[in-house]
């Protein structure tokens, strides 16, 4: 009897060329696609190392706390950390109770019909329309037709409406991963439906409702477009390092975003590490809220109830 | 049952359901807002319009005295041209990278690539476009022999960068809802997991797929801060991946602080406005519909 | 002549165009355990939604006729909760919602307002001992109710379905994801039960009807084929030949 025709064990499962050829092709593929996603981690790798080495002459604590002078091409950036905050916070404070109680209704009130579904439809249209077109839509409907003028208020609400269609779809999803049954049986006993949703699904979507929400303040934080022309100004000179108390209605703020574009591509006399090191902060700012919330989602994912 | 809920346990459940009501209502307000109030500014100067030159010509002089020109052809030539070269080098790699993500990765792997892929899209705009100004620039003026280091294939491949994550994500869930029978059976039959990938799981998830590219493609037309600093912002058509170009996402954002406000310049960039939300409202609700049905298996 | 407690008058419900139910009428005696059976489809389910209008919650249900629970016409009700209290249904798989076992117990008459504590206790074990689940359970109040077996589920489903008092009790094929040992226990509970309230029992398996219904309904495609005592259905000269054939198992 050959080899080929064997019926043992180690006849069956030996090692032919045909295997072999396979096993190869598996590992070309597999180093194929591999390289594939690995040429996108390593720009991103590269970028960050780079951004940070080039900037770090630059950043020092005084860097973090003092204010910017000269048109911002010395100094630090505190007043400008200072008005990212405001705007995102307002911005948030405003987009993130709609937006959930939006999708609440939209989730588990309406009734289906044509017009629930052309809305829902924008929604997630909206959420991809450009940013430039959401600060066209604040100068037009904030800034003029409110007569709020350039402002934080203006420059604030217009990131909100940025943020809102997200907010709901995201909020839509963490709801509606809550299964239908246990809001059947709730209703079966008698519960209302705000009951239902009070007891049984919102403890257990929040975790994903939260997750949605901190993803766009990082968002908010980064957005340039919609608030350059909004209310955020080059350059603002502040004294003092205090959480200053700008009046919403009428003065601008500087922000992060507008800064590393100013500082990027019309300042002049500026160091060359200076960019670099607002970049830094921003990439450092950004990660840590992304990385917070991933690291919620999969703490609470470890955490579920059925 | 004999008991009674409190009044004023009622009370407050009508008041939060009246909140809850108008908070719908609200956001179905703002969603059709943004629509109107663009197009409210840029209204006025449609009667004046001349279609022809605002599509046909690459003229575009606002600020002539005599004469001036809206001729947007030259912007959409570089709007579509960034996109395009940005898809060419990012649909491989992205869909790519969905493949290895969804089929040769596990465990500990899979998690750390996806939060890296994740990371990736979280970076602002702005920041991509510093990268293009502080980082690209100097490599294209030295290795691609570019006259000027911001143009178009600088915000190709910065706006590849930045549409991959999406088309990773939503690649990924597509080949994910590709049942597992069609892999075993394609195993069963003797395929190494190449053929299986090619033969079987792309055919079957290419309704998904081809969405995840749309959403990319609407997200690269999108992009402003990015191509603003990195492609030169130079109006005219292109002849090299090395000239550079002006998008119009970008136009709007540098030129709107120049024009007064009702200006025929000042309407005209509304209008565009309006174009580019006509553009990225077809190609999302392409993407939307297609990946509709493949969510929803 | 005792009323009848539910009193069922030309029926008919369509999802959409397609109607499901075709003008029943029938009465439901008090304190009888009233089985019906029917192939898959026949409505028995919807049927049971309509009597605690749930069925409201399903887009594009429209039924007419008229329900009436002790002379009263359901649908004139204003307070729908305080029906579906009266009321207790019993869905086919069993739901373990995302609470405590205790919480599961005590959902009901919180939501309907009760709060003493001492008062919560007392009707938990109560409940949970009428469904056969207390003595499992009773060191582990506190566990997730998601996180019981399938039989105990159930019976965490009946608890809860007991918590509010119902006066008339619906379950809609109990038995479908148990085992046969929990199924005996449950059914021996509902021959208690019976003394209190009324039982509309849907069931699949025909042998559970004989061995629990006093009368029972043969429901199909929407129609009632025959409804009489559950000796009559399953002997050897039903009224109706199809009811012959159904329950020896000729077809369904």
């Amino acid at each position: 009897m050959s080899a080929h025709t064997d019926i043992t064990p180690q006849a069956t499962f030996a090692e032919t060329p045909f295997t072999r050829k396979k096993r190869t092709q598996e590992l070309i593929a597999k180093c194929f696609f591999g390289g594939m996603a690995a040429l996108m981690v390593i720009p991103l790798i590269y970028i960050i190392v780079h951004v940070v080495a080039q900037g770090w002459q630059s950043l020092s604590w005084d860097f973090l706390t003092t204010n910017p002078r000269l048109g911002g091409a010395k100094g630090g950036i505190w007043s400008v950390i200072v008005g990212t905050l405001y705007i995102v916070t307002f911005s948030l404070c405003v987009s993130a109770p709609i937006g959930v109680l939006a999708a609440v209704y939209l989730n588990e009130y309406a009734k289906e019909s044509w017009f629930t579904r052309i809305v829902n439809l924008a929604v997630v249209n909206l959420a991809g329309v450009p940013s430039i077109v959401h600060g066209l839509f604040g100068l037009g409907a904030f800034v003029y037709a409110a007569g709020m003028g350039k402002s934080i208020l203006a420059a604030s609400l217009t990131l909100a409406i940025m943020t809102l269609p997200v907010i709901i779809a995201s909020t839509k999803e963490a709801l509606a991963a809550v299964p239908r049954q246990f809001r059947e049986a709730c209703w079966n006993v008698g519960a209302t439906r705000w009951q239902t949703i009070r007891r049984i699904v919102l403890p257990n979507s929040i975790s994903g409702i939260l997750t949605g929400v901190i993803l766009q303040v990082s968002r908010a934080a980064g957005e340039t477009a919609p608030v350059m022309i909004t209310g955020v100004a080059v350059f603002k000179a502040v004294e003092g390092t205090g959480l200053f108390l700008y009046d919403p209605f009428r003065e601008q703020c500087m922000a992060l975003s507008m800064h590393l574009y100013f500082i990027a591509t019309q300042a002049s006399n500026v160091a060359p590490s200076l960019p670099f090191a607002i970049a830094t902060v921003m990439i450092v700012l950004v990660l840590a809220v992304n990385a917070t919330a991933i690291a919620f989602r999969s703490w609470l994912r470890s955490r579920k109830k059925w | 049952m004999q008991y009674q809920r409190s009044k004023t346990g009622i009370l407050i459940e009508r008041a939060i359901e009246l909140l809850i009501r108008l908070c719908g209502i609200s956001a179905i307000l703002f969603v059709f807002g943004i629509f109107f109030f663009v197009f409210r500014e840029g209204a006025p100067f449609l009667s004046k319009l001349n279609f022809a030159e605002f599509f046909g010509s690459a003229n575009w002089n606002p600020n002539s005295q005599n004469h001036p020109q809206y001729g947007v052809l030259a912007l959409i030539v570089g709007t579509f041209s960034v996109t395009g070269l940005a898809m060419l080098i990012a649909v491989p790699f992205g869909l790519g990278a969905a493949v290895f993500v969804s089929e040769f990765c596990t465990g500990r792997t899979k998690e750390t690539l996806k939060i890296t892929i994740e990371l990736l899209a979280a970076i602002p705009s702005v920041v991509w476009g510093f990268i293009g100004i502080g980082v690209l620039s100097p490599i294209m003026i030295k290795y691609f022999h570019a006259t000027v280091g911001v143009n178009l294939l600088n915000g190709a491949i910065l706006l590849a960068l930045m549409s991959v994550p999406i088309m990773v994500s939503i690649g990924e869930d597509a080949l994910k809802a590709v049942p597992d029978s069609f892999r075993e059976a394609a195993i069963a039959l003797g395929a190494t997991r190449w053929q299986m990938v090619w033969r079987v799981l792309v055919p079957a998830a290419k309704n998904g797929l081809l969405a995840a590219v749309l959403l990319g493609v609407g997200r690269a037309v999108g992009e402003t801060m990015a191509v603003l600093m990195a492609t030169g912002q130079s109006i005219r058509i292109p002849h090299a991946f090395t000239d550079p170009v002006a998008t119009l996402t970008a136009t709007i954002a540098a030129e709107l602080g120049e024009s007064n406000r009702g200006g025929d310049h000042y309407q005209v960039l509304f209008l565009i406005g309006i174009l580019l939300f006509t553009i990225t409202f077809i190609v999302n609700l392409a993407a939307d519909l297609i990946v509709k049905g493949v969510r929803r298996k | 002549m005792v009323k009848p407690k539910v009193q069922i008058e030309n029926l008919r419900l369509s999802y959409g165009p397609k109607e499901v139910i075709h003008g029943i009428s029938f009465d439901i005696e008090p304190n009888e355990i009233l089985g019906i059976i029917g192939p898959a489809q026949s409505g028995k389910t919807s049927l049971l939604r309509c009597i605690n209008r749930t069925i409201e919650f399903t887009a594009g249900a429209k039924p007419t006729g008229t329900i009436r629970v002790d002379g009263e016409d359901i649908a004139k009700m204003r307070n729908v909760y305080e029906l579906r209290r009266r009321v207790g249904m019993v869905a086919p798989l069993p739901v373990g919602l995302p609470l405590s076992i205790y919480d599961n117990v005590a959902f009901a008459p919180r939501a309907a307002g009760m709060k003493k504590k001492s008062e919560l206790d007392t009707l938990v074990e109560k409940c949970l001992t009428q469904a056969a689940l207390w003595d499992e359970v009773k060191d582990r109040l506190d566990s997730l109710g998601t996180k019981l077996s399938g039989g105990q589920q159930q019976r965490l489903t009946i608890a809860r379905a007991l918590s509010h008092s119902p006066e008339i009790l619906c379950l809609d094929e109990f038995s479908i994801a148990i085992d046969p040992v929990t199924t005996m226990r449950i059914e021996d509970v509902l021959k208690v039960l019976k003394k209190e309230m009324t039982i509309i029992l849907v069931t699949n398996l025909v042998q559970q009807a004989r061995r629990l219904a006093a009368r029972t309904m043969f429901l199909w495609n929407g129609e009632i084929i025959e409804l009489g005592p559950t000796e009559q259905l399953f002997g050897d000269k039903p009224k109706d030949k199809r009811t012959y054939d159904y329950v020896n198992g000729i077809f369904g």
